[in-house]
């Protein structure tokens, strides 16, 4: 296992360890052509990985427990066996059956954490506003819980959105809101000059926190990158040949 | 293109220990997907294998091309050819009548003798480079066509079906013409799905007797908390009609056909709905069947809905296919006149795809595309590939083109082909080609070149 700082890690402070990333909100925007599932990947085995010890709730909407396995076992971690050491926490939203069990069982599964740092991954947004009728005050509540969580016991927010759903709208109170609340947003974008086999697409890193206090302007960091099976490949425009 | 690119990733080599499947009608693909057919070889072979078991295909219908049903005919024919039971939704009130029109296979002496003249006639067209795409293609057809059952026939689209195809007992149709809301229709489906042979990797589910049912459950019990709206009934001016086609391997294909007249007002509540349908049918496929079939596979059956298409825009729609599925839903044609979530809706529905097709009209004897294009006389339509289903991977499937020509083979058998574009003036025909499909990436990054 390579943990050898690549540019996505750097952008998002994750090079220096893990003390940085705690009681964050994190942003990641995709639209159809260029998905962003990958950064999810990215960070579910960073946080996975044996030299920490934190723990992820993921709540999964897009894609069954096994595709999610799947891929993670081609990058070197195992979910099943994170989910029994209680590392790995998948929410189903299919299997649940009780109303509010959103909200419950992310505090039931945070209860054993103990000091752990623990991590909130939302996959994804708009379809949980999907199954709340569209309803996006009830997607706010329920953000703005995780995000309470994050003040109180050092959580970090990971939240997936499609940005081009709400491209045609003309107040799109969701997307605002979430951008304003998330210190770090992550946008994956095609190329502007179309798709290519050898570059995915480009990822534009956002970073509202300025924990240094120093600096008040956003860092902002673009690169393209490259998903293959079991990572990815980041690099800055036309520094490969 | 897809063939080679799923098959050039690092877990290859396992697709030779892959088991052959004992079904007739499915083939096992990369990270232990499951295809079915689409009817159409052409497109198998650019999808690199048909369409997965339990992913969700969506078709965006072009106003003045049918070529949808083109594809629907198609992939409802190959389900029955295979003996995948099939749920018929149509907008018409006599939807059985539709089966007389699907098309019939070409017996496989013809299709041999096609096949080679086909790759003769590519080879003249297609300069020499690509040659080699096209040889390993044509092996991995030969390959297939061992078999006794053939994964993927070619049909005669204009004879009609034979008869004992279409009587068999395992085809249900539906006409949601009149119906008041979808859950209707939502029962008929999950009572067709309870006809499917279940195995014991579905016990998982035993709780729920159907993934429909499951759906149901969990629509109604996880987010009742939040129900301050109530689920609107569908205005009963709206008419839905749904095509229904199922093909599956204990998975399914589902046409959804839908939708005269909804009053104005009704609209965001309607679309709401049917958004939140396709959402409850993505998860009851997906995650009952998808995930599970590492184990044995013991039949396919197909869905088909066609058709969700409002008054105010009935001209512009688009078709979902749902692993054989389709859903064909209203996209606007004059913006200013239709609310915006409709447009809302479009995009969710893309996200919600797997697979992401485009059919579109040629228009009339445009002067600068004949110039632009081999064979341009012979083109019935246009198809766009958006998306390819990504499963249980997380690379992307970029495929070497993405618009191919619809073309009909003497007359009778549907034909994809990848635009030729004359050499001239490369970049209008790009234009041209990519147009409408990635219209999104407009804005400029900070790092362009």
């Amino acid at each position: 296992m390579d943990r050898s700082p690549n540019l996505l890690d750097q952008a998002l402070g994750l090079h220096d360890g893990e003390s940085t990333w705690s009681g964050r909100v994190v942003l990641i925007e995709d639209c159809v052509e260029t998905s962003a599932a990958f950064v999810l990947h990215h960070l579910v085995k960073g946080f996975l990985s044996p030299l920490s010890s934190s723990a992820i709730i993921f709540v999964a909407f897009a894609q069954p427990f096994s595709h999610y396995d799947r891929i993670l076992r081609k990058m070197g971690c195992n979910l099943v066996v994170q989910k029994d050491n209680k590392r790995f926490i998948f929410l189903d939203m299919l299997t649940l059956e009780c109303p509010g069990e959103n909200q419950k069982s992310v505090e039931a599964s945070l209860l054993p954490g103990g000091s752990r740092s623990i991590t909130i991954l939302i996959d994804d947004i708009s379809l949980m506003e999907v199954a709340v009728k569209g309803s996006s005050s009830h997607v706010l509540d329920f953000l703005h819980y995780c995000r309470t969580l994050t003040t109180e016991f050092g959580c970090s927010l990971v939240v997936l959105n499609h940005e081009d759903i709400y491209s045609s709208i003309e107040r799109p109170t969701l997307i605002l809101q979430i951008e304003y609340l998330a210190e770090v947003i992550i946008k994956a974008e095609p190329l502007v000059t179309g798709l290519a086999t050898d570059v995915h697409g480009q990822l534009t890193v956002i970073n509202k926190g300025n924990s240094d206090g120093l600096s008040l302007q956003n860092k902002m960091c673009n690169f393209h990158f490259r998903v293959r099976e079991n990572s990815v490949e980041y690099f800055y425009p036309g520094s490969r040949t | 293109m897809a063939a080679s690119k799923t098959r050039s990733s690092s877990f290859s080599r396992h697709i030779s220990v892959v088991p052959t499947p004992q079904i007739p009608g499915i083939k096992y693909g990369p990270n232990g997907t499951i295809f079915v057919s689409s009817g159409i070889p052409d497109l198998d072979r650019i999808l690199g294998g048909g369409f997965p078991l339990g992913s969700l295909v969506m078709v965006m219908e072009d106003i003045e091309a049918p070529h949808h049903m083109l594809l629907l005919r198609n992939f409802m024919s190959q389900g029955l050819v295979h003996n995948q039971p099939l749920l018929y939704g149509s907008p018409s009130r006599e939807p059985r009548a539709f089966l007389g029109t699907l098309p019939t296979p070409v017996l496989s002496k013809d299709d041999k003798s096609r096949d080679h003249e086909t790759e003769q006639e590519k080879g003249l067209r297609i300069a020499w480079q690509y040659r080699k795409y096209f040889g390993e293609h044509q092996q991995n057809f030969e390959g297939q066509r061992d078999g006794k059952p053939e994964y993927c026939n070619e049909f005669d689209l204009q004879k009609p079906l034979e008869r004992h195809y279409i009587s068999g007992q395992n085809i249900d149709c539906v006409s949601l013409q009149g119906s008041p809301n979808l859950s209707s229709f939502r029962d008929r489906c999950s009572t067709f799905l309870a006809q499917l042979p279940r195995l014991p990797p579905f016990s998982p589910l035993a709780s729920w007797q159907t993934p429909a049912t499951a759906a149901t459950a969990f629509s109604r019990s996880l987010f009742s908390s939040c129900l301050h709206l109530p689920e609107p009934p569908l205005p009963s001016a709206l008419l839905i009609k749904a095509a229904i086609g199922v093909s599956s391997i204990d998975g399914m294909n589902l046409w959804v056909v839908a939708a005269n007249g909804v009053q104005q007002s009704s609209v965001a509540n309607f679309w709401w709905l049917v958004v939140r349908w396709g959402f409850l049918w993505r998860w009851t496929i997906g995650s009952s069947f998808v995930p599970r079939y590492d184990g044995n596979i013991t039949c396919a059956g197909r869905i088909a809905i066609q058709s969700l298409y409002t008054p105010q825009c009935e001209y512009s729609n688009m078709i979902i296919e749902k692993h054989g599925t389709f859903f064909q839903c209203s996209c606007p044609y004059n913006l200013s006149t239709v609310p915006c979530f409709t447009i809302l809706c479009k995009e969710r529905w893309q996200h919600l795809a797997d697979t992401l097709l485009s059919v579109g009209a040629i228009p009339d004897e445009d002067k600068e595309l004949v110039n632009l294009l081999t064979g341009y006389q012979d083109m019935v339509g246009l198809l766009n590939v958006h998306k390819v289903t990504q499963c249980n991977t997380q690379v992307p499937v970029f495929l070497e083109a993405t618009t191919f020509s619809i073309k009909l083979k003497k007359r009778r058998s549907l034909v994809l082909e990848c635009l030729n574009q004359a050499p001239i003036d490369g970049s209008s025909g790009s234009s041209y080609a990519t147009s409408g499909s990635c219209s999104g990436s407009s804005k400029t990054g900070k790092l362009d070149f």
